[in-house]
């Protein structure tokens, strides 16, 4: 189980990665997609090892799934948006609303 | 003998796994990053199924490698003349961040490994997969399964009306 725990650690550290360093916003979803499977793979071990007599960590992992694609497509569309109207989709282009 | 096959597989998918998602945020080319991506999300897939999650692992197939990267492949050609190698894809904080991400994954792995005591359950799971998540989604989380469609409903208005093209 712990092999389960270090490879969702490693998965979720690489994607924190990504999210920091990418100044393109389709790679900042990309490396976020990275973070929900790491948590998703930390949901479905605890269900088989601690609490095995139920799916309720499945489940859960499963509206994470759902979570995560609705947001995909809200943050896509975000994008289009920006590249309509800015010419650029890189984070340090688009920033209006920092003061 | 089943046991070590498994680790096999579980070693080989790690692997996998782990050198796809370095590639996905190092990558210069944001279209090999998302190809990747999905080679990333299939082993996650395959995890999935080492760990009893069959319906899970098919959801994942079905939604992630046949949705939400598709979507993000269109999202990159849409926006095609971001993806050329002249653009720097990465900013400055790289080495920080590069700290920082390592920082947090030491800690973590410290922190499971510290861990002395974990409650392991000797009980199996359900045998059918997939009845037991139907049975559950109808009545213990029929709440939160219409809460989750009422957001997809939600996602998807927003969708159409933010990409939408202003005629007026």
């Amino acid at each position: 189980m712990l092999y389960y725990l270090g490879l969702a650690a490693v998965l979720f550290s690489i994607g924190l990665f990504g999210v920091i360093t990418r100044r393109n916003v389709i790679g900042i979803l990309m490396s976020l997609e990275l973070m929900f499977n790491a948590a998703n793979i930390n949901f479905v071990t605890f269900n088989k090892f601690i609490l095995n007599d139920g799916l309720t960590g499945q489940l859960f992992a499963i509206f994470i799934v759902v979570v995560a694609a609705a947001e995909a497509t809200v943050g896509l569309a975000i994008v289009l948006l920006l590249y309509r109207n800015w010419r650029g989709i890189n984070t340090d282009n688009v920033s209006i609303m920092k003061w | 003998m089943v046991e070590a096959g498994v680790g096999i597989i579980f070693w080989i998918l790690t692997f996998v796994i782990i050198v796809s998602a370095l590639l996905v945020v190092t990558l210069k080319n944001i279209f090999h990053s998302a190809l990747f991506l999905i080679l990333c999300l299939f082993a996650v897939a395959g995890i999935f199924i080492l760990l009893h999650a069959e319906f899970l692992a098919a959801a994942q197939v079905l939604i992630y490698v046949g949705a939400v990267s598709i979507l993000i492949i269109f999202a990159i050609m849409l926006t095609s003349n971001m993806a050329s190698k002249k653009i720097i894809q990465t900013n400055q904080n790289a080495l920080v961040a590069f700290f920082a991400c390592l920082m947090f994954l030491v800690v973590t792995l410290v922190l499971i490994n510290k861990t002395g005591v974990w409650n392991y359950s000797t009980r199996n799971l359900p045998a059918e997969n997939i009845l037991t998540i139907g049975k559950l989604l109808m009545t213990d989380f029929m709440l939160p399964f219409e809460v989750v469609s009422v957001l997809m409903l939600a996602a998807m208005i927003g969708a159409i009306v933010l990409a939408r093209e202003d005629k007026a």
